[in-house]
């Protein structure tokens, strides 16, 4: 069961297509990475999700149903483009936020008491927002996303303006949030968090989906039968059916080659050839990174 | 409606706890009451009397100066040195020195005292003596005073309205300034509050935040919730003021009476409540006249108050939200100051015509040009406030009211339009037809 589907979305600007048949599955309970160049279209398709506005074609929906207004207090979003009312007290401005969000303003005083306890940022309830430094903001605007236990949560870029330390709490939060069920999209270029958190992907690329599945799958799909080797010995008279890609030295007189087997070749006796021939140090696969498969689908560097 | 309530909550409490709207709400009837105590206050200070000492040289004076409420004359038989001598043990405030040769030289005049003579108690003296010397030279040509008395007169009129309920009393005098201060006070509440649902907007725009809010709400709630909280904080800023100004007003000009004394603060009192109340004698039709206070509240009783407050209240609010719809509009289609202007512009146009043009709908409140002002919904607020003081037929304002009221759906259905699509919109400066696109973009 998904929690979200988009079927054969179109969004039109005066100029520009910014989404061109995009259908994408969401699955309920895991982080979903939405990949995609600058400009790609990420950002049309979540302000759709969050019914900022409508696709000129095409259908959502959310929990098997078509996506309405009903479904906004299931949803948290965190924009790209982080902001605040900055004469605004933090209390009170996250009070304001929760019950438009359909809270009550006492079932979002007792989550807040929570959040505020959780972080240790007690302090802060009575200060204005212009007064605290823009990490401090970040955080706020993160109880703020996720204050009303939404089934869905959509995170865009929400390590940026974080040091390592507050990213990775955010980080771990994002875990925990998922342990309870909930979904997280989550929209970035960095290709390491993308590797080290989400279990499912999509990519977007010129307004259209070019890549989705399991993130194994995903890999399963880029692999491309290399396999590097260190070894010390000369490894010229290996089997012709592999190719060796590159060599290099590296210390101590140990060379480092990659090696391309056959779609149908076994990886034993590849092994069992290089033995024969040079003395191993190291052997293992070429698994590519998201960064690689990226790359390779978009032709660009993430940036 | 639940989300529109919360929304207009957070933009009242917001701007009513500001400091600016607290030094706003309390200054101004502060300045307001002082404009017109000061003048009171020192028009009563004035009324102590001095006492005057003449030296007559020429001897033609002798007693004939008359006494005035600043003023009393007491002619003295001594040189000009001694009494300059023994001026301050004489009790006298003045001494004036009358030289042999006024006749001839009326500049001559002096006038001694210890401490500097104030305007008003040199223009008195001068004017005494001034008409003294005038009835010598009319005695010596052969005319009686008297007889030029007679040959002036002073007109005054009292002017009525010829309506189904027969004759009545107007004052076009109190319609032009209570016409002229509503359709002020109108104008001045558009632009004040106007702006502020537009800063609003460009605060949140700017801020980034907006895309969070519309996330939960729709943006004509958004847009609605602003409009509407600002208008409360516009009447809540104009209830206080009123409060506020009858307040102090009325405690200051108490204790101001107290420091004059009774019998002047009876007379003050007199002044202040009209002669209203006292019997419609002779003498309190000349007392009427007198009091500038009196006969504007007379005139003012002669309006039909409650049909001048009603509209008021709704044309105040009308123009207040036709107009601050478009402001919301600009505020949502720009990203800087700079470059407010000039989407200001075109808004301010009508409004700013409207007030100009008020002057002489005012000469000629029953012409085309006020009948056409007052039905159009952008300027009928201000034009038609300046005629209701005069009279107008009910179908007028009703037609009018009806007119604003679908003015006001119409901007208000155009102003989302733009404000949905503007809010998102980030980077180049937009143009009209940009603007116009927006209005016909699918949301």
């Amino acid at each position: 069961m998904h929690i979200l589907e988009t079927r054969h979305i179109v969004k039109q600007y005066a100029q520009h297509r910014a989404l061109d048949d995009v259908s994408i599955d969401i699955p309920r309970g895991q982080i979903f990475g939405l990949l995609g160049p600058n400009g790609a279209g990420k950002t049309s398709l979540i302000r759709i999700i969050n019914q900022i506005t409508g696709p000129d074609a095409g259908e959502v929906f959310f929990d098997g149903k078509p996506l309405g207004p009903e479904h906004i207090g299931r949803i948290g979003y965190l924009p790209e483009e982080r902001g605040l009312y900055k004469k605004m007290k933090v209390g009170e401005q996250l009070l304001y936020l929760a019950q438009l969000k359909g809270l009550s303003e006492r079932q979002a005083m007792e989550k807040l008491k929570e959040w505020f306890i959780k972080f240790d940022i007690k302090t802060w309830w009575t200060k204005n927002v212009e007064d605290l430094s823009k990490g401090m903001q970040q955080k706020i605007q993160f109880v703020a996303t996720v204050l009303h236990e939404p089934d869905l949560i959509i995170l865009d870029e929400p390590f940026s303006g974080f040091d390592p330390i507050n990213a990775n709490l955010i980080k771990d939060e994002i875990l925990e949030l998922r342990e309870k069920g909930s979904t997280i999209i989550f929209s970035t270029h960095r290709m390491e968090s993308v590797e080290e958190l989400c279990d499912h992907i999509a990519l977007i690329h010129r307004s259209k989906k070019v890549l989705d599945g399991p993130k194994k799958a995903i890999k399963e799909q880029f692999k491309t039968h290399t396999y590097h080797v260190e070894y010390q010995g000369v490894l010229n008279d290996i089997n012709p059916a592999y190719t060796v890609l590159d060599k290099k030295p590296i210390e101590d007189g140990f060379l480092r080659a990659n090696i391309r087997i056959p779609r149908d070749a076994a990886v034993n006796e590849l092994i069992r050839d290089l033995i024969d021939h040079v003395s191993v140090r190291a052997f293992g696969e070429n698994i590519p990174t998201m960064n690689d498969i990226f790359i390779k689908a978009v032709g660009e560097v993430p940036n | 409606m639940k989300t529109i309530f919360l929304i207009l909550k957070r933009e009242y409490l917001v701007r009513v706890k500001k400091k600016s709207f607290l030094v706003m709400t309390f200054v101004t009837p502060i300045l307001v009451s002082c404009i017109w105590l000061v003048p009171v206050f020192f028009a009563m200070r004035g009324i102590d009397q001095k006492k005057v000492e003449v030296i007559d040289e020429n001897g033609k004076f002798g007693t004939t100066f008359k006494d005035t409420k600043e003023l009393v004359f007491k002619p003295v038989n001594t040189s000009v040195e001694t009494a300059k001598k023994e001026f301050s043990k004489s009790g006298y405030d003045v001494l004036v020195h009358i030289p042999k040769d006024i006749l001839e030289n009326p500049k001559d005049l002096k006038i001694y005292a210890e401490k500097n003579v104030s305007l008003e108690v040199k223009r008195g003296i001068e004017k005494a003596v001034e008409q003294e010397i005038e009835n010598i030279r009319l005695i010596e040509a052969g005319i009686d005073r008297k007889v030029l008395e007679s040959t002036k007169v002073d007109v005054s009129s009292d002017t009525y309205s010829l309506s189904d309920e027969g004759e009545k009393d107007s004052s076009s005098g109190a319609a032009t300034g209570i016409g002229y201060f509503c359709a002020f006070i109108i104008y001045f509440a558009i632009f004040l509050y106007g702006v502020q649902v537009m800063r609003g907007v460009m605060e949140e725009k700017t801020n980034r935040i907006v895309e969070v809010i519309i996330s939960s709400v729709k943006p004509f709630q958004l847009m609605a919730g602003k409009i509407l909280g600002v208008a409360l904080v516009g009447l809540t800023q104009f209830l206080l003021w009123i409060l506020l100004t009858f307040g102090i007003s009325t405690v200051a000009s108490n204790l101001l009476g107290q420091s004059v004394g009774p019998q002047n603060r009876m007379e003050m009192m007199a002044n202040q409540t009209g002669a209203a109340k006292t019997p419609p004698t002779e003498k309190a039709k000349v007392e009427q006249k007198s009091s500038p206070v009196a006969s504007v509240l007379k005139a003012i009783s002669t309006l039909n108050v409650p049909l001048i407050i009603g509209c008021f209240l709704l044309y105040f609010v009308g123009g207040y939200l036709i107009y601050s719809a478009l402001f919301a509009a600009v505020g949502s289609a720009v990203d800087s100051d700079t470059d407010v202007q000039q989407f200001m512009f075109p808004i301010t146009i009508p409004l700013v015509l409207s007030f100009i043009m008020a002057q002489f709908v005012i000469r000629e409140p029953d012409g085309a040009v006020a009948f056409w002002m007052s039905m159009i919904p952008f300027t009928s607020p201000i034009i038609m406030m300046v005629r209701i003081p005069f009279g107008v037929p009910a179908w007028e304002i009703i037609l009018s009211l009806t007119l604003l009221i679908g003015g006001f759906l119409g901007t208000a259905w155009l102003a989302a339009r733009i404000y949905r699509v503007g809010i998102l919109m980030y980077g180049k400066k937009p143009s009209y037809k940009e603007l116009m696109k927006w209005v016909f973009y699918k949301a």
